[in-house]
């Protein structure tokens, strides 16, 4: 028989600071609170509040459009889908996020910059009229709050998670100075904010790559050092090519995503690039306050340009993590993903790899200064929900719909609370997740469902004076429907989903394990669990009281669970995790994972036993109908996320032209300044030649070119 | 943001950057002196990072500091206001 130990557990938090670094932090929560209190002078009026009074350069309007996007979830996530899908996920910077950041300078711009609109509901009511402005508003304002909520929670579990603190104290100590300084300064306070976190997050993690690569070997020795570590790291994918950018796509299974090039240009760099980056306003608004047309686009661009750097400090260290994370015995690390049981119990997630690269390489202060940078990012993100909030709620729901004409301070002291509003509902969302964590992923996904027909929306309005606004209103709304009930389609099981055959003992179960071999040779052989309750799911029960695999009952005599269950002719190892047990041979608790083990319980032991079959899980794909969407049963979920958002791009375009088509547009006379050909571009008089935007534009473009041939 | 007696975020910027760049130069410096034991040292401890880095923050920083101080940028500032035609900065 085999049986296999899955991994030793580890108690104390993943990283320990020092005073310093305390210090460190401690400085960053003055500064970013005398900011507040600081530009809580010069905030007088509406505009001044909601559009920082249309005064910014183009380099702080370029540095705040990114640093509003470049959250901790953003460094975190992607260097962990680098360390999960290798240089694919440079793909998030180079194809999904670049060619759209420079469409939105050169083609979007002028429009959302020309009609002086606060906010894309505010271009959508002038364009298409209240019905469709009102849905896209009341909608962005929920999902702000939404996904503020999501990343409160996240940050307090990562900060629990990595430095062991409380993760109320981390809710509210957040919360409260980001309500502070936004309540008080606005725009102003969330852009200084982000400006200062862009140093922040480049400061504290530029030197992970730095030492990474050194401590690689360089490039090449990176190269190689993933090559042989990746068939351990990654086993069922551990043939696919981890280190290229568009080799790899040829079909679904020659790469780590399971996507192909289809998907990568389609859905990711045309429907959820430009969709994100050309009509969530949460980063339009960062470019449409510059001083003129000209410095919105210029920052636009200069956002492009540090966009495409980003790789270096996300996607670098998630290759690291494949080349230089080792167990102490020189064998690979092996992360997991969050969605896998022994995830934060037996094993670290994809998601801590940056954490255990700055524990590797980063000493007293420096460490501060990273996890300074971590938290920044969270709160910048917070900042830049609260105000966006504040803005569509004001202007696009409340004085469209409640109050239209009331003075310009009623609105200024609305924009305040309601960014104190949208903070608590956040904060609520947050409690929320404590309890139904598993919507956390819904809610990642519930953006692509609003954002992708948003652009749909947008885009045609501005290229097609033809729009209608019945057009734009059946059109958004069908492909919010569609996007919704693909969504469901793909995690539908008409058969019936059974989950994977499983144990838990609950906390406080008294165990004895029996191995054999020691230190890395060690195995165990068997579990016996002595007294507590145990959980299983889909395991067959051989006990008087039992009916097949469920069961609620103490037991009278031992009985053993099987290590192994077959589940449709295939054999599949019952996976055991055992978070907080007590081991009978030292009385010492202890937590571990094991796998294939047979497991006996003994007399007097509480089993509660559940025979699971699921219609429906958010978590699990129907790969017999995910092959709709994604041409293939062989695509992973996120080439039919990036499938999906592609058709709903197209349903949305094909639903708006020809509703369009049978219904009345609006007058010419009510298009200036909204649509291609009647929007004169006003002459911003002499400027130097090198302040052109296409010209910096091309140059870029060409630059986005030789990195996609260089690293091909 | 360009307003004629708002303090420039750049010198914010610059003053944080060269507050953490001391605060790490110095702990590189005090590791330097008196090492911690091996087990309690970071990969790559030989390369002594934080001294290097913390010295760059030093320099960036203050770099910021003084081409963005108030009074400098206030002072700049009154000097287009009476020149016509100026471009902004």
């Amino acid at each position: 028989m085999s049986s296999v130990t899955l991994f030793a557990a580890s108690r104390a938090p993943l990283i320990s600071m020092g005073r310093l670094d305390v210090l460190i932090i401690a400085i960053y929560f003055v500064v970013v609170l005398g900011i507040g209190f600081y530009l809580k002078k010069y905030v007088s009026t509406g505009d001044d509040f909601f559009m920082a009074g249309r005064k910014m350069t183009a380099w702080i309007a370029g540095l705040s459009f990114i640093s509003a996007n470049l959250s901790s979830l953003e460094t975190m996530g992607w260097s962990a889908m680098a360390y999960q899908y290798g240089m694919l996920g440079a793909h998030a910077y180079w194809s999904g996020a670049v060619p759209a950041i420079l469409f939105l300078a050169i083609v979007m711009m002028p429009f959302y910059y020309i009609c002086r609109t606060h906010s894309v509901p505010g271009y959508l009511k002038l364009r298409f009229g209240t019905p469709t402005s009102a849905l896209a508003g009341i909608s962005f304002a929920m999902l702000t709050v939404l996904v503020s909520g999501a990343s409160m929670f996240a940050m307090a579990k990562i900060l629990h998670l990595l430095l062991g603190w409380n993760m109320d104290v981390s809710i509210w100590v957040a919360s409260l100075t980001v309500a502070i300084y936004v309540t008080l300064g606005g725009l102003v306070s969330a852009v200084f904010n982000e400006v200062l976190q862009y140093f922040l997050i480049w400061f504290g993690s530029l030197l992970i790559p730095i030492l990474g690569l050194i401590d690689a070997g360089g490039w090449s020795g990176m190269v190689d050092k993933i090559q042989r570590n990746v068939p351990v790291i990654h086993p069922t994918v551990g043939d696919a090519n981890f280190t290229s950018l568009w080799r790899n796509l040829g079909s679904f299974d020659a790469n780590p995503m399971g996507i192909d090039w289809f998907g990568i240009i389609f859905g990711l760099g045309l429907a959820v690039g430009f969709g994100y980056w050309c009509t969530d306003f949460l980063q339009v608004q960062r470019v449409i306050v510059a001083k003129d047309l000209r410095s919105a686009q210029n920052g636009t661009i200069i956002g492009a340009v540090l966009k495409m750097m980003v790789p270096i400090i996300v996607t670098l260290p998630g290759l690291l993590g494949l080349a230089v994370l080792l167990q102490p015995d020189g064998s690979p690390m092996v992360l997991v993903s969050e969605a896998d049981p022994r995830a934060n119990i037996t094993h670290h997630t994809y998601n801590d790899v940056l954490p255990l690269l700055m524990g590797k390489y980063l000493g007293p202060g420096l460490l501060g200064l990273g996890i300074t940078a971590m938290i920044a990012g969270f709160m910048s993100g917070m900042a830049g929900n609260a105000s966006a909030f504040a803005t569509v709620w004001t202007y696009d729901v409340y004085r469209l719909l409640i109050r239209r004409n009331a003075s310009d301070q009623h609105y200024l002291w609305m924009g305040r609370w309601c960014a104190l509003l949208g903070i608590m509902m956040s904060v609520g969302t947050a409690y929320a997740l404590f309890y139904f964590s598993n919507i956390l992923e819904f809610l990642l996904v519930l953006i692509f469902f609003f954002i992708v027909p948003l652009f749909g929306v947008v885009i045609l309005g501005m290229l097609w004076k033809r729009a209608t606004p019945t057009g734009a209103f059946v059109g958004f709304l069908t492909a919010i429907l569609a996007s919704m009930a693909m969504w469901f389609f793909v995690h539908t099981f008409p058969e019936g989903h059974r989950p994977h055959a499983s144990v838990s003992l609950d906390p406080g179960a008294v165990a004895r394990v029996e191995k054999t071999g020691e230190g890395d040779a060690e195995v165990v052989q068997r579990l016996t669990i002595e007294s507590g309750t145990v959980r299983t799911v889909n395991v067959p029960i051989a006990a008087a009281g039992a009916s097949g695999k469920s069961a609620d009952l103490t037991l009278d005599e031992a009985i053993e669970l099987p290590a192994t269950v077959d589940e449709n002719g295939k054999v599949e190892a019952v996976r055991l995790l055992a978070p907080a047990v007590v081991l009978a041979d030292t009385n010492q608790p202890d937590k571990f994972g094991l796998e294939g083990v047979p497991v006996t319980l003994s007399p007097g032991v509480r089993l509660v036993a559940a025979d699971v079959v699921q219609m429906f899980n958010p978590a699990e794909f129907n790969t017999a109908h995910a092959k709709y969407l994604a041409r293939s049963e062989r695509a992973k979920p996120i080439a039919v996320n990036l499938y999906s958002a592609a058709w709903t791009l197209l349903i949305c375009v094909t639903v708006l032209v020809g509703v369009s088509l049978f219904t009345e547009p609006k007058p010419e006379s009510e298009l200036r300044d909204l649509v291609i050909g009647l929007t004169p571009i006003p002459d911003d008089g002499p400027r130097p030649w090198h302040t052109s935007p296409w010209l910096w534009a091309t140059l870029v473009m060409i630059a986005l070119v030789a990195l996609n041939w260089l690293f091909w | 943001m360009p307003h004629e007696e708002q303090v420039p975020i750049w010198y914010f910027i610059g003053g944080i950057l060269a507050v953490y760049g001391v605060l790490i130069l110095g702990s590189g410096l005090y590791e330097l002196a008196s090492p911690p034991p091996p087990e309690a040292r970071v990969a790559l401890y030989d390369l002594h990072a934080d001294i290097w880095w913390g010295a760059l923050m030093i320099v960036f920083g203050s770099f910021y500091c003084i081409r963005f101080r108030p009074s400098r940028v206030v002072a700049e500032s009154t000097s287009q206001a009476e020149t016509p035609g100026t471009a902004q900065p």
